[in-house]
């Protein structure tokens, strides 16, 4: 049930300081103001307030996971057991998460996500689509790709792609170097993610359409988005915090938790990843949230499922940007839920009066240690295990009403 | 390259092979390859002799659990448990019952309910071995896994060539062929640049896979480049079943230019020794004619070296087990 209510004595991401007063869902008042006698008051007692985070890109609905993360809303991916491909399909989606997190399903793109006809993504955006998305794979057809912007542009909806050209990254499951040498393992060139980018970008400077990268992991690739944001066309990019933190020698001792798509990259890529954020080029961080239980885990590494559950863990290691300085928390925030918001025309994402009542409270640099077994997502496959953090969400509110 | 995960447990430190398993040559130390070398030399004696048995495994359950296609390296394990005593158990397990899920997992845990005393492992994927031995009790001995390393094979081309020659460090040794998809090549590059020998690798470059080079090789494209000079040549076989996806125009080109033949062995050093693992493709990868001989070629020594470089590992790694250090 939502009720009004008072947060008090916490500060903000620009080093502001005060409260947050929520009525009827929806901000009414920040900073100094106020407090009504009817409301229920909460001391944050110096906490972080900033807006429930909006994760881009997510394989499960997974509420708990997403709650413990400070996940208010995700955008979630149509490779389901049933690819999200109708009307019915996506209201059941947009339904599923009540009432613990916001679900925008993302439209599959494709019929059956096959990657050949169009789906009917108009009228899954009338049925409340936030985007389409071609999923967990590439479009290998130009032409598919070409009328697919064009279409889903007209319709005013940002198509979300996956960056690595079949071809080169057909048998591979780690990015080729000294790593999958050493393993034995089938690699594809780090090229593979470059060469997806750079058709999709001439498509759209053909189209005018915006389209969205779910992940760009790679120099070369990060230096197209740059190149084309410079021209003016109406792309963005995201990327999870594993392949700001992890390269693929993180696999070692066929560690499946690691094998993560795109797959880890090596140091050098890693490190363009960073500069990427820093300098603006990369939009949003997402955790690319993929729950994989052990019978897909415990596998000979090629015959393991790609993915990591990283909602839990997703504000605590973008944290890691704002202590190395790469940027500060304001940046930090707009990364996990302002440039989401902004993309994909949602509500929320931002502490102003008017907006959606999704904020967090954060203790930034509260200690902890990421724990497989201690995660309270449907698996805890995650390539940290066992890692020391800074950084705990105190408190997830969406809509006005407290998740945990 | 960060340590391996079969790290040495402290009740083993001090041993000369403190290691539990035998997943690969990644992880040995010089001192102890050369160990294993060095007590597999009892091993060609004896099975030289007339009489080739020693009790030393009696009582012992050694399990041979191939879960790809192999009659070479399954026999010479089962001689050599044989020849030590060990009760030897052959598990064949079709290719296509146990591939993937938890099965695999059951099967190790299935396996380790029957109490062995060593397992010996092929699988055809990567890693699959280092599963297994993550959850069983006893040492687990790789026999190939995918792509990634065959450590007995190494160690019986490492005891060929330094009976051969006298010595591996020093030496030239070319690894030629299809080395993208060698268990044997990685193997090999391992021990043989472990024991101080410069080794090249030959291949057409979709054979060869990225950052080879950090592994401490030179890699040649030109095979008579390659050549050139080599103390050794090591030939591997060309996995034709991996090229459905094009890796090379046809086995005649590659025959053509990476194939060889006596022609192309006179690069090498005039005393240069030519080997093979097995099974040949014979006017694939090499010509019959350089195979058969016997002045050059060490590959049937190559298999006689085998079984005594695997009855020191089965000796070795179940000594902690004996009781026997």
């Amino acid at each position: 049930m939502v009720s009004d209510l008072a947060i008090l004595n916490g500060r903000f991401a620009d080093g502001g300081s005060g409260g947050v007063l929520v009525r009827d869902g929806h901000i009414a008042a920040i900073g100094g103001f106020d407090v009504p006698e009817s409301v229920s008051r909460i001391d944050a007692r110096g906490a972080l307030i900033g807006p429930g985070l909006i994760d881009v890109g997510v394989f499960a609905v997974d509420g708990p996971a997403f709650a413990a993360g400070g996940i208010t809303r995700i955008l979630l991916m149509p490779d389901q057991a049933q690819p999200l491909d109708n009307t019915a399909l996506i209201l059941r989606a947009a339904a599923s998460g009540k009432p613990g997190v916001w679900v925008h399903p993302l439209a599959a793109a494709t019929r059956a996500l096959e990657g050949q006809e169009l789906a009917e993504i108009g009228l899954m955006r009338a049925a409340g689509a936030c985007g389409a998305a071609t999923g967990r794979g590439w479009i290998a057809d130009s032409g598919v790709m070409y009328r697919l912007l064009a279409y889903a542009g007209a319709q005013g909806l940002r198509l979300v792609a996956h960056a690595e050209d079949g071809g080169l990254a057909a048998d591979a499951v780690m990015t080729e170097g000294e790593t999958a040498t050493r393993l034995g393992l089938a690699a594809a060139p780090p090229q593979a993610e470059a060469l997806a980018i750079a058709r999709d970008l001439l498509l759209v400077e053909a189209t005018g359409a915006p389209l969205h990268f779910r992940q760009v992991t790679t120099a070369r690739g990060l230096a197209l988005v740059r190149d084309a944001k410079k021209r003016g066309l109406p792309v963005s990019c995201g990327i999870s915090p594993a392949h700001l933190l992890l390269a693929d020698s993180a696999v070692t001792g066929f560690r499946t938790f690691g094998r993560l798509s795109p797959p880890l990259r090596d140091e050098a890529d890693r490190r363009a990843c960073l500069d990427a954020v820093a300098d603006g080029t990369i939009d949003l961080i997402c955790s690319g949230h993929d729950p994989q239980g052990p019978e897909a885990k415990r596998l000979p590494f090629a015959d393991a499922e790609p993915g990591m559950a990283g909602a839990e863990t997703l504000l605590a290691l973008a944290l890691v940007l704002v202590r190395d300085g790469l940027i500060d928390l304001v940046r930090l925030f707009d990364l996990l839920a302002g440039a989401p918001a902004r993309l994909f025309g949602l509500p929320g994402g931002r502490l102003d009066v008017g907006a959606e009542a999704d904020i967090l409270l954060v203790d930034p640099d509260a200690p902890w240690r990421i724990t497989s077994d201690a995660m309270v997502a449907a698996a805890g496959n995650t390539p940290f295990d066992g890692l020391p953090v800074q950084g705990r969400v105190l408190r997830t509110i969406k809509g006005g009403v407290t998740l945990a | 390259m960060p340590a391996p995960s079969h790290r040495i447990p402290d009740d083993r430190a001090g041993l000369p092979f403190p290691h539990r398993h035998l997943l690969g040559i990644y992880g040995l130390q010089p001192h102890e390859i050369l160990f294993l070398l060095d007590e597999a030399e009892q091993w060609v004696t004896l099975n030289r002799q007339a009489s080739k048995h020693d009790d030393r495994l009696r009582g012992l359950t050694q399990i041979n659990a191939f879960f790809e296609n192999s009659t070479r390296t399954l026999l010479s394990f089962e001689i050599a448990g044989k020849r030590l005593g060990a009760d030897v158990v052959n598990m064949a397990v079709a290719q296509s019952s146990v591939k993937k899920g938890e099965t695999l997992i059951d099967t190790a845990i299935t396996l380790n309910a029957m109490r062995p005393d060593l397992i010996v492992i092929r699988h055809d994927a990567s890693g699959a071995v280092q599963l297994i031995a993550d959850k069983v009790d006893c040492p687990v001995l790789n026999a190939g896994d995918g792509r990634h390393e065959h450590p007995t094979q190494a160690l019986l081309d490492a005891l060929t060539i330094r009976r051969r020659k006298g010595r591996v460090e020093g030496l030239t040794v070319a690894i030629c062929g299809d080395v993208l998809h060698s268990r044997v090549a990685r193997s090999n590059i391992l021990t043989l640049t472990a024991l101080g020998a410069d080794v090249r690798v030959v291949g057409p470059p979709t054979l060869l896979p990225a950052a080879i080079e950090r592994m401490g090789v030179t890699p040649f494209t030109d095979f008579d480049a390659g050549l050139d000079g080599a103390d050794v040549v090591m030939m591997l076989r060309l996995q034709r079943e991996r090229m459905s996806g094009g890796f090379v125009p046809s086995l005649r080109e590659y025959h053509a230019l990476y194939g060889l033949t006596p022609e192309r062995l006179a690069k090498a050093a005039p005393d240069a020794l030519v080997m093979h693992p097995g099974p040949m493709n014979r006017g694939v990868e090499i010509a019959s004619s350089v195979a058969d001989d016997i002045d050059r070629s060490a590959i049937p020594e190559q298999v006689e070296m085998g079984v005594a470089v695997r009855m020191a590992c089965l000796d070795v790694l179940t000594r902690t087990r004996r009781g026997a250090w």
